[in-house]
């Protein structure tokens, strides 16, 4: 078992699952209602190890094993957060949320509602989510639309270590539900965390690297892509302009709207098959918000519209920075 | 005792054995169970069976007092139903979903809790819901569409809100239960201040997922916690045969807590059943199920058209078993005076009466309150739109002045 990170320096280099962990630890000795909840987060620290080293350090009381089934952890989360908890719920992975589905959107999002403002409902629900990591069917899904298109949630997606470890105390802290989407194709690669600075807020989006030509926008693992994108579109001379979305539910338009009124080109992305997606609600509001900016329509590149294919053929599936590319050359084609 | 196809002595049910099952009552009949909890007799007579013997203690914790609040509470709610049908069929309800049949389940039980417990209904537990201090008319004011709950749980006897989707509200009594635990409020020997938790449910729902995850969240964490699971016999039109091949009592077994069958006609073996299951939940003894043998005399919903699908004779057959009739007849072999049971009619009436008067009274909501709790911090969109729809309703106005 590894031993804590240690969160009193300035910044250290750490994985985002390591990042996540600081951030759970952080919050929970900070407010003793937090506790975590889910299958294998125990001893064995989560199939990701995200909740590696929490259980002997808080207890069996704070860090609970439950039974194996999804509607009962969302459901008893929610009679925990009633009795004055902020349960951190883990689920797994994306494709084993459904059958904790009708807990979540009947029943946690509408809480606060049904009460007519009489109770809070600061519940968590950590889900690793997406592809690029060659595994078995609904292990790779990117099922954020489902929940962005319910009122009562928040819906986040950290895309770097930095954030994941602010984003879940920000997420932990807030007195809604909050579906917290962790791109799991990012829990490894190391990035700096630093530890002395505070976040920026949980539903701001952010321009992660300025450009003039195109505005690219994506979230979670699709930012890396992006980066990768503008290098390669640069050493062809085209400037893009990269957005880390952070949010999908409140979305945050204000970099996005300035930074299109600055390019008048937008394309948006994601894993997520591409029919009514995160995507799609984007570039409705912007072409509402924008249409005399745009120079060019707004592209989307997403998913297909199937299930998520076997691994062997998952590239050809996930959005990938030649399909970003070929977006953008359209856009500029206008 | 009327003779009917169900009095005889049925054995009972054998799983291994049982052809399926054509109706519900001809497999889970009251009368031949020698398993189900009954203190009084269908006529009235205090006749306890064996399987009621370890519960006769709790009854001694009932005065007179006790008894006439039971009959008055049972009267009046019955009454309220009724009234609460006739304004859905007025026009003044969305719908209303009646308890007829099953007040002696819900009584006795209700008063089995101690204030300091938690209940959640699931929704046709309106006489629950008054005896923890809740105003009916707040629940009238649900179902004539003003608001999605009707009240604070914590300022009314911490009467849970109704839960519409069967079964969810189990899993929450059960977090509930589990908070109880590790905030320390359960357990420490201390009855007056132990705090438990009561779940209502029914047969139908016995079939969801979720009930079945309760159960097993409940058994694993060893919560503080009574499943009273109201077997009424039907899930709209489909009977409690469709549901289970076993009685659901002995399902809890499975789950590994005790299960109790109890005639949920009678109000005492409801009180007493409960009472002590309740202790058991307070004092650290974990969670357990009762299963109450009960009838839904009335339709599902007043959606709903029970002549379409039940045996009149099946109804026949409970209807002589009504709760009421059986305590009235109880109270009176105890000699009780005749202007007590005529004074709990006229009050039952008023009660009506005045719950009518005041439910026309209940008006809607101003259109904002749609925003206003979607969620507790501020969100962007929520707030765009809410600004947006009094902009566009005050253009209406606009030219008038």
């Amino acid at each position: 078992m590894s031993a804590a990170t240690d969160t009193s320096v300035a910044s250290a280099a750490l994985p985002m699952t390591k990042a996540l962990n600081a951030g759970l630890r952080r919050a929970m000795l900070d407010d003793p209602k937090v506790l975590l909840m889910g299958e294998d987060i125990g001893p064995l620290g989560g199939v990701f190890r995200v909740t590696e080293g929490l259980i002997a350090e808080f207890g069996d009381k704070r860090v609970l094993d439950t039974p194996l089934a999804e509607s009962g952890i969302i459901g008893t989360a929610i009679g925990l957060a009633m009795r004055g908890f902020r349960p951190v719920c883990e689920i797994q992975f994306d494709g084993f949320v459904f059958p904790g589905f009708d807990q979540i959107t009947s029943q946690l999002a509408r809480m606060r509602n049904r009460h007519e403002g009489g109770l809070i409902m600061p519940v968590v629900i950590r889900i690793p989510y997406g592809g690029h990591i060659g595994s078995v069917e609904h292990h790779q899904e990117s099922p954020e639309a489902y929940f962005a298109h319910t009122p009562g949630l928040r819906v986040v997606s950290p895309s770097n270590p930095h954030d994941a470890y602010w984003m879940m105390q920000e997420a932990i802290q807030s007195d809604d539900p909050v579906i917290f989407f962790e791109p799991k194709s990012r829990y490894w690669p190391k990035g700096e965390v630093r530890f002395g600075e505070s976040g920026t807020p949980l539903h701001a989006s952010r321009v992660v690297r300025t450009g003039t030509d195109v505005t690219v926008v994506g979230h979670g693992a699709m930012v890396s892509v992006l980066l990768q994108a503008a290098d390669l579109a640069a050493a062809e001379g085209i400037s893009l302009e990269v957005i880390d979305l952070r949010s999908i539910s409140p979305i945050d338009y204000g970099p996005i709207l300035g930074s299109v009124q600055k390019t008048g080109r937008l394309v948006v992305t994601q894993e997520a098959p591409g029919f009514v997606s995160v995507g799609s609600e984007i570039a409705a509001t912007v072409a509402e918000r924008s249409f005399y900016t745009l120079e060019a329509p707004v592209l989307r590149v997403s998913g297909f519209d199937t299930p998520f294919p076997p691994a062997a053929v998952e590239t050809h599936f996930l959005p990938s920075p030649d399909r970003v590319l070929e977006a953008v050359d359209r856009v500029l084609a206008y | 005792m009327s003779a009917t196809r169900n009095d005889s002595t049925a054995p009972a049910f054998d799983v291994r054995t049982a052809a399926a099952p054509s109706s519900a009552t001809a497999v889970f009949g009251l009368d031949g169970a020698e398993t189900c909890v009954r203190m009084i007799a269908p006529n009235g007579v205090f006749e306890p069976n064996a399987a009621a013997e370890e519960y006769l203690p709790y009854l001694d914790r009932l005065t007179e007092a006790d008894h006439r609040r039971f009959y008055r509470d049972m009267v009046v709610v019955r009454r309220f139903d009724t009234e609460a049908a006739n304004l859905q069929r007025q026009g003044q309800l969305a719908l209303w979903v009646p308890s007829h049949g099953q007040e002696a389940a819900q009584v006795g039980s209700a008063y089995a809790t101690r204030p300091q417990d938690h209940v959640f209904p699931s929704y046709r537990e309106h006489v629950v819901g008054m005896i923890r201090g809740l105003d009916v008319v707040d629940i009238l004011r649900m179902l004539r569409g003003v608001t999605l709950g009707g009240w604070a749980p914590e300022e009314h006897g911490n009467f849970h809100l109704y839960t519409l989707v069967l079964a969810a509200q189990t899993l929450h009594a059960t977090g509930y239960a589990m908070g109880m635990q590790l905030d320390g409020s359960t357990a420490t020997g201390n009855p007056k201040t132990d705090q438990a938790v009561i779940v209502y449910y029914g047969d139908g729902a016995s079939s969801q997922g979720d009930a079945n995850e309760a159960l097993v969240f409940a058994a694993s964490y060893q919560t503080p916690q009574v499943f009273f699971l109201q077997n009424n016999h039907w899930a709209i039109s489909v009977p409690v045969a469709r549901q289970s091949r076993t009685p659901l009592y002995l399902r809890a077994g499975g789950f590994g807590m005790p299960g109790t069958q109890i005639d949920g006609n009678d109000v005492l073996a409801s009180f007493a059943v409960t009472a002590k299951s309740m202790d058991d939940a307070r004092a650290g003894h974990g969670p357990s199920l009762i299963e109450a043998l009960t009838y839904r005399v009335g339709a599902h919903t007043t959606a709903d058209d029970p002549t379409k699908y039940r045996d009149p004779d099946e109804l026949a057959y409970w209807v002589a078993r009504d709760p009421i009739v059986r305590f009235r007849s109880y109270l009176q072999s105890r000699g009780i005076e005749q202007q007590f049971l005529d004074s709990v009619d006229e009050e039952a009436a008023d009660f009506a009466a005045d719950t009518r008067r005041r439910a026309l009274e209940v008006t809607g909501p101003e259109q904002s309150v749609m925003f206003d709790n979607v969620y507790a911090e501020p969100h962007p969109l929520v707030a765009e739109q809410k600004a947006w729809l009094a902009r566009y309703e005050a253009s209406f106005d606009e030219g008038k002045n």
